[in-house]
């Protein structure tokens, strides 16, 4: 079903009713404060929050090591969650699943482990200029130990990077591409599946950054045919601290292991070691069992409300918002002027305010946002600009916090002293 | 219901009207101060005659509280001492973390109202700019003295901002 027609489907009266459901889903949400930073991360529903106890309460034990029942159970647990995300994501095999910390360990593994195998001088590393610092930094260092050249593809300034935009930035050296499926800060979208197949012709691995995508939209390796694919649990209504490598198979088994220590071996002896079989050579140390059961948890409730309903709530909430926005001269919205391009992000300037004092003032409205460079300074500078103010709808959010925000937005000139 | 505001008339007056926002050709001392994580960013300029602050001035961006607070604080020290001024800056400090008697308060003037953004600890920053700035020129008055003949901002990139 297409989203217009689920738009014209649900009427007000549905969807404060669907609202009210929802809500009721997550202990934190209340009418008090209106939660507008989704994009930072999450808040959690009691599915989740249950998951974990659950596991601390019923289950707990070293994974992955223990020959008695209850660390066969944490195991299984864990190696259960692995599963879920495989079929999330749609990955051809469960082993191409790696547990990590967040999207941030997850493209470190890779800029550490594939990039140290396979870059030397002369070779190039190609990022965007939308990359958030976690899809930037890692790659200036790979690019600094291995010799290699880092180059950055620059979008148009609503954001949009097109197929020939990409195609003249790569070059017969391009080796490695890094690239966000949707942009923090603008929450445009790039066709990560035409790029791929792009960077392929070159024989250039693709790394895609999920961290925006896959919380908001149906995510499929195999239909992207991307190499590698990183994102956080917390931004999709999992716990903190865990998150996800997905890599290819023949990819990953051949890749050198990146922290070491105790679960990433099969034999230790006083010279050297040889290492598990993928994923378990990429999970040194105890890993995050709770948090692993906490992420399933988040992929059921995901799951039980469906993606084509997240969308639509989420560019309903996008447009209500930018039409409401747009009735103030002041107020400036970056990115595409299509609600649908956003992705629940709207990223915003009010002349003569500083994003800091917005995010101050709408917190004395009880209005939750970001505000500062979204950990993408390069893309701020190349778009003019130092920070910005940031809200990021979930699902979860009403129309009547959208109108707190923006209440909140138009007193904000006057609170700081000026006529209107 | 609202919290409680800090974006009192006198901190928004400061920062819409400043009395000390501009260039100072004949600064002796003039020093950047940036805050990175916001893109606070100012440099402030002393005109310094033997042991006084005879004139100061600065130019830059940043928020309200860091800009309001700079120019609060050239309210202050514009006439006094260098000793006098780094007083008054240990007092402001620890006004900031919250640990300051009404009397010193009094010292401060204006500059008082900030006092509650010792609950705002990412705030902070922000309204120690200015001071901490001052500091750094005193504490290394030969590194804010060079800055002189070879300014590190020139008017073109910051003044206009």
């Amino acid at each position: 079903m297409s989203e217009e027609a689920i738009q014209v489907m649900m009427t007000d009266e549905q969807r404060q009713l669907d609202d009210a459901a929802i809500r009721a889903d997550f202990p934190l949400l209340n009418d008090e404060v209106a939660y507008l930073d989704n994009a930072a991360t999450t808040q959690k529903p009691q599915s989740v929050i249950d998951a974990v106890n659950n596991y601390y309460e019923t289950s707990n034990a070293n994974p992955l090591r223990g020959l008695y029942e209850l660390s066969v159970k944490a195991t299984e647990i864990y190696e259960e969650a692995r599963a879920a995300v495989a079929d999330f994501i749609n990955a051809k095999r469960t082993e191409e699943i790696v547990f990590t910390r967040n999207a941030t360990e997850s493209l470190n593994l890779v800029g550490y482990t594939w990039a140290q195998d396979n870059l030397k001088p002369g070779d190039e590393i190609l990022i965007s200029i939308l990359e958030h610092h976690s899809n930037m930094l890692p790659w200036q260092q790979a690019a600094k130990r291995t010799g290699a050249t880092l180059r950055y593809l620059e979008c148009d300034k609503t954001g949009k990077i097109t197929e020939e935009m990409f195609r003249a930035a790569m070059t017969p050296q391009t080796k490695l591409v890094a690239m966000t499926q949707v942009s923090n800060v603008i929450g445009r979208t790039n066709d990560i599946k035409t790029f791929a197949k792009i960077a392929h012709e070159y024989g250039a691995v693709f790394v895609a950054d999920g961290a925006q995508s896959v919380p908001h939209m149906a995510v499929d390796v195999q239909d992207l045919d991307v190499d590698f694919l990183a994102f956080s649990g917390h931004k999709m209504l999992s716990p903190m601290g865990i998150g996800v490598l997905y890599g290819k198979y023949e990819i990953l088994d051949k890749m050198s292991p990146f922290l070491f220590g105790g679960e990433m071996i099969e034999y230790v002896t006083r010279e050297g070691a040889t290492y598990a079989e993928v994923p378990h050579k990429f999970e040194a140390g105890t890993v995050n069992a709770g948090g692993a059961a906490g992420l399933h948890a988040a992929i059921n409730y995901v799951k039980s409300i469906g993606f084509d309903k997240i969308t639509e709530r989420e560019t309903h909430l996008t447009a209500y918002a930018m039409e409401k926005l747009k009735e103030y001269p002041y107020v400036h919205i970056l990115g595409s002027t299509n609600p649908a391009e956003h992705h629940g992000i709207i990223t915003f300037l009010v002349d003569g305010v500083h994003p800091h004092d917005i995010a101050a003032i709408l917190d004395e409205f009880k209005v939750c946002v970001r505000a500062g460079h979204h950990c993408a300074q390069p893309l701020l500078a190349y778009l003019g600009t130092r920070s910005t103010a940031r809200a990021s709808f979930a699902f979860y959010n009403t129309e009547a916090e959208v109108d707190r925000l923006v209440d909140a937005v138009k007193a904000l000139r006057k609170e700081m002293g000026y006529e209107e | 219901m609202r919290n409680n505001t800090f974006y009192n008339e006198i901190l928004t007056d400061h920062n819409l009207h400043p009395a000390h926002k501009h260039d100072l050709p004949d600064a002796n001392f003039e020093l950047e101060g940036v805050n990175p994580s916001c893109g606070d960013d100012i440099v402030l300029k002393l005109r310094v005659e033997g042991d006084k602050i005879v004139d100061g001035a600065y130019v830059g961006d940043g928020c309200a509280i860091s800009q309001a607070s700079a120019d609060m604080m050239l309210d202050l020290i514009i006439g006094r001492s260098k000793e006098e001024a780094t007083h008054l800056a240990e007092v402001f400090l620890r006004m900031i973390k919250g640990k300051i008697t009404e009397e010193e308060k009094d010292e401060l003037e204006e500059a008082g109202v900030l006092e509650d953004i010792s609950h705002m600890p990412a705030r902070v920053k922000c309204a120690v700019l200015g001071w901490r700035t001052m500091n750094e020129i005193f504490d290394d008055p030969e590194k804010a003295q060079k800055k002189v003949d070879k300014p590190v901002s020139s008017e073109g990139e910051i003044c206009h901002l």
